[in-house]
């Protein structure tokens, strides 16, 4: 019997003494769902997926799988696998002994055992690694014998802690899409947890940003990054450029946002009195005459203060008048714009709709 | 690798003290106890080369019987060791934090500020019939009247695991220190039960700490003297007090050179073994102890 | 960091330290000995008498051989095995030197007992040993508990099976021999009928090891538990059984039936001793009846010196009276003087006993 949601999280509070590191968290997760928790370090989000492996116990709330309550269910009885930050594979077991593990503590015979692992390390690519030490693979052949040692379970869940954290830059970008590519092959529901905003942006259907102990909001991706619920996703996620001001005058949605200069800015939310606004570096349009920005509101000129480069994610600071801080766009590769100067005027704009405007 | 002549007087003047301890205290009383144990008597003050040294030991029972009798109670000694020590040393290793992980390595080692000696009287005032355990047993009325609770094997094994509990902890507790924790974690995680994660991987990662404290308690406990002379009584017979009744009270050097001799030989012939049974190389066990 | 300069003085100050001191040292005697047979007073009076320091190491016959053996007779001055020790491990080992009976001063001696132990300590024509303290080996008995106990097969009695006790040492085989209408003295040249005697005391230990709590092997590990009633009857020394005897008036030092076993301590000079004539010195000291008494009150033993009877304590003459009637006195095995070989024998037997559970 198929059941709508492969995890539900129900007003789950974990404390230690005071201190509450989970604080009445409540989600679901669907079924073949890739989904993320997001936050920086010590939000919590460890301490909640060790409660949905089975190594800490909430204070109150219930965690469900597949429906069923996972309440006084030992770790070693949940239809839950977890890869570890370290990974944590048997230094002391081959590859294949590796993955046969936790069949083997099934019930499963040996011969059997052998056998699906030997079929499971040919679908992660580890072909004929069964015999090796552990010790003498590559950091991407570890992280796939892990999967492959969760995976083999077949698994309701598997949860993810961290894992890319020990990589290389280049293999965590070249891991991100291999997992992502996993999961699909498979099709098994991954709870992944980071405090890398582009690891869960890139790989994950939904995400979950956690702060202090509760979550700030749910949603896809593109969700979070445009649409931001609170401004501490608006700043964790993503790259941003952010402000406080007063709230000058507000209608319907539309806000202006004095800033301590004078200058005044136009933009979209609601605040009260102080008022903090967020502008993504792509939506700043350049210009070397301020005409070209003519129909936007939002327009101030400036002088390039430092070229940040860095491929396609190469950015401008901008030392803007009525801003304190320099502000960040992303640098024009072609155009006339491209090959800016530190010291050159320009002129910058953004429209009301791309800056959002949150009570401080 | 060359060197400049300085560098290697240096490293020569360096090395010398450890040489000469080795040569001279070591290897040169090792000789000179193997040349003694293939002489024999012909008259007084007259000895010939022979082998009849260890043809004693092998053609009269009571002395292989003897040596048999003290390598089983010390394989004993030390398995019993190992399952005491073990549930400590994973205590002390992978729960206990900061002091109390101090403290509890300072009373392991509490014992061994006092001698051996005074070590095994301790335990003859508990065990012995006007002893204390036996006075506390008739006082809850477990006993009607006193309980000898010395000179039996049991008393030589007690004293015997006693002594060498510290011995065992520590390599044991190192090596289940260096155990990571999200390991064992995985172990659950993937299915398993206490048992199995205790058995396929807590005790494989101790394994070299195992062997280590193995082989330190084992030849320990073959090579003591004071604890089944004391608390043995007169069925504590240890192959080492024949050793001894060989020097001192027969005067026949070369038989008791050849029993020492055996003794090391066997002795290292059984943790030999016992390293080839369960598949341990020397090298890594002295990289864990 | 020294300076070369101040190195240099402080090398000169040392050197000249040593020099000081090693004149300064006093003559020394190594006394290689039993415990109370030197007791403190005894050796200051010494000291002060001859101006040689007196350094006292204390041990038992077969640690004495060994040590000796060991330096081929070097390291003691003087030493005082038991008389039958001597002459064996003498012509075995070649530990002692012939003592020169000219320094002796023989009329402080006992005569008869001189003349036997010079006797028994005679190899190739030379003496190596004259007599000082002698004593018995016998029952220690718990008269209340154990009644019955008369003579040695006794401590095998069933009836007090865990309580009782002998040294697993040669004397318990001489003893058990004699007990059960051997004579091992007169077996002791025959190695033959000598390990066939043996075997069959061997046996009989075996089965009296059933009743027997542990073989002692300190005096005074022995000694308490007798106080203490962990034991009852023990074979052991004289002067154990009066020491407690006079703590406790029933446990009693009896001559056993077939005979107390009769030991002699001697003076014995090493092969390698560096100042015999300090040694003779100490003996003549020590033989003179008014020391000797004091020496034989501290060990709780007797003296082969002439004339300290009369000034000994009367304690200890009434124990020895109790204990020793005229019979009894008659049948004390004299100690002879151990063949080279007969240790092996022995040894082997006494192996075995400890070894059979």
């Amino acid at each position: 019997m198929a059941h709508s949601t492969d995890l539900d999280i129900v007003n789950v509070t974990k404390r230690f003494g005071a201190h509450a590191a989970v604080d009445d968290v409540s989600f679901s997760v669907a079924p073949g769902e890739f989904f993320s928790i997001l936050g920086p370090s010590g939000c919590g989000k460890t301490t909640l997926m060790r409660m949905i492996a089975g190594f800490e116990h909430p204070t109150s709330g219930d965690i469900r799988i597949r429906g069923k309550s996972m309440i006084g269910v030992p770790a070693n009885k949940r239809p839950v696998n977890m890869v570890f930050q370290s990974l944590a594979l048997f230094p002391m077991m081959s590859v294949g002994e590796n993955v046969a593990y936790g069949l083997t503590c099934r019930g499963v015979s040996r011969a059997e055992a052998e056998e699906r692992a030997h079929r499971m390390l040919e679908r992660v690519g580890l072909k004929g690694f069964g015999e090796r030490r552990v010790t003498a693979l590559s950091g991407g052949q570890r992280q796939r014998v892990a999967i492959a040692r969760c995976l083999v379970l077949e698994p309701t869940l598997v949860l993810l802690d961290e894992p890319l954290g020990a990589l290389d830059l280049k293999l965590r970008e070249h891991m991100k899409i291999e997992l992502k590519q996993l999961q699909g092959t498979f099709n098994t529901t991954f709870v992944y947890i980071t405090h890398d905003q582009s690891e869960a942006l890139v790989m994950s259907d939904r995400i979950a940003v956690m702060n202090q102990g509760k979550f700030e909001q749910v949603g896809s991706p593109r969700e979070l990054y445009h649409n931001p619920a609170t401004p501490f996703v608006a700043s964790f996620v993503g790259e941003t450029n952010r402000w406080q001001g007063e709230a000058a005058s507000a209608s319907n949605g539309a806000i202006s946002v004095r800033l301590p200069s004078g200058a005044v800015v136009q933009g979209q939310g609601r605040a009260g009195q102080g008022a903090l606004a967020f502008v993504r570096p792509e939506a700043v349009a350049l210009a070397q005459d301020s005409g070209a920005l003519g129909n936007l509101p939002n327009r101030f000129e400036g002088r390039v203060s430092a070229v940040l480069f860095d491929g396609a994610a190469s950015s401008l600071l901008i030392d803007t008048v009525g801003f304190e801080q320099p502000v960040r766009a992303v640098l024009p590769q072609v155009g006339p714009l491209a090959g800016i100067e530190v010291g050159a005027p320009v002129h910058v704009g953004w429209t009301a709709d791309a800056m959002k405007v949150f009570a401080a | 690798m060359t060197m400049r002549p300085a560098q290697r007087l240096a490293l020569f003047l360096l090395l010398a003290p450890a040489i000469l301890w080795l040569g001279l205290l070591i290897v040169l009383p090792h000789v000179e106890i193997l040349i003694l144990s293939f002489s024999e008597r012909v008259a007084p003050r007259v000895y010939a080369f022979g082998v009849g040294n260890y043809l004693e030991f092998f053609t009269e029972p009571l002395y292989w019987r003897t040596f048999a009798r003290t390598a089983f109670m010390s394989i004993l000694v030390t398995a019993l060791t190992l399952v005491l020590a073990f549930p400590i040393a994973l205590y002390i290793a992978r729960v206990a934090q900061g002091r109390l992980k101090a403290m509890l390595l300072l009373l392991c080692l509490l014992p061994f500020w006092v001698s051996e000696l005074v070590r095994t009287l301790g335990w003859m005032m508990l065990l012995r019939e006007t002893g204390v355990i036996s006075y506390a047993l008739r006082s809850v009325g477990l006993a009607n009247q006193p309980v000898e609770l010395l000179y039996n094997d049991g008393a030589v094994i007690l004293g015997l695991v006693y002594g060498g509990l510290l011995f065992m902890i520590v390599p044991l507790a190192n090596a289940l220190e260096s155990l990571e924790p999200a390991v064992v974690e995985a172990g659950y995680d993937l299915g398993g039960s206490r048992w199995t994660v205790l058995r396929r991987i807590v005790i494989p990662h101790a394994m070299p700490g195992i062997v280590a404290g193995c082989i330190i308690v084992f030849m320990l406990t073959v090579g003591n003297f004071a604890t089944p002379v004391l608390l043995g009584g007169k069925n504590g017979l240890w192959f080492t007090e024949q050793i001894y009744a060989q020097f001192i009270t027969r005067f026949n050097w070369p038989q008791g050179a050849a029993f020492g001799m055996l003794l090391l030989l066997l002795s290292s012939a059984i943790v030999w073994l016992g390293l080839r049974l369960t598949g341990q190389s020397l090298g890594t066990t002295l990289k864990q102890a | 960091m020294l300076t070369k300069r101040a190195g240099l003085k402080l090398a000169t100050a040392l050197a000249a330290l040593m020099v000081v001191g090693s004149a300064e040292a006093a003559e020394k005697l190594r006394l290689l000995t039993w415990a109370d047979y030197v007791p403190k007073d005894v050796m200051e009076q010494f000291t002060k008498e001859t101006g040689i320091e007196v350094e006292v190491t204390l041990s038992n016959n077969e640690e004495m051989i060994s040590k000796l053996r060991a330096t081929q007779g070097a390291g003691f001055d003087l030493v005082q095995p038991s008389q039958d020790r001597i002459a064996g491990p003498q012509a075995e080992f070649g530990i002692y030197k012939p003592l020169d009976m000219s320094k002796i001063k023989s009329d402080q001696f006992i005569a008869s007992m001189l003349e036997a132990t010079k006797k028994n300590t005679t190899v190739d024509g030379k003496v190596y040993g004259v007599p000082h303290i002698w004593g018995t080996d016998g029952l220690i008995v718990n008269t209340k508990a154990a009644p019955k106990v008369a003579d040695y097969n006794d401590l095998c009695d069933q009836a007090l099976a865990g309580k009782t006790s002998f040294r697993s040492k040669r004397p318990a085989l001489i003893a058990f021999a004699f007990a059960n209408g051997m004579d091992p003295f007169a077996s002791y040249g025959d190695a033959k009928a000598y390990t066939a005697m043996m075997e069959k005391v061997g046996a009989k230990l075996a089965e009296c090891k059933k009743t027997v709590k542990f073989f002692w092997d300190g005096k005074d590990q022995l000694l308490n538990a007798l106080r203490s009633g962990e034991v009852v009857a023990a074979m052991a020394w004289d002067t154990g059984g009066w020491k407690l005897n006079s703590e406790n008036a029933d446990i009693k030092f009896i001559a056993p039936k077939s005979g107390a076993l009769g030991w002699v301590d001697t003076f014995a000079i090493p092969a390698k001793g560096r100042n015999d004539d300090a040694a003779y010195k100490w003996i003549n000291f020590n033989m003179k009846p008014e020391i000797a008494a004091k020496v034989a009150a501290t060990a709780g033993n007797f003296t082969a010196s002439n004339g300290a009877d009369k000034l000994m304590q009367g304690k200890l003459k009434d124990q020895f009276a109790e204990s020793f009637p005229k019979a009894a006195i008659d049948n004390i095995k004299w100690y002879p003087a151990v063949p080279a070989g007969i240790e092996e024998i022995e040894g082997k037997i006494l192996d075995r006993l400890k070894a059979g559970s």
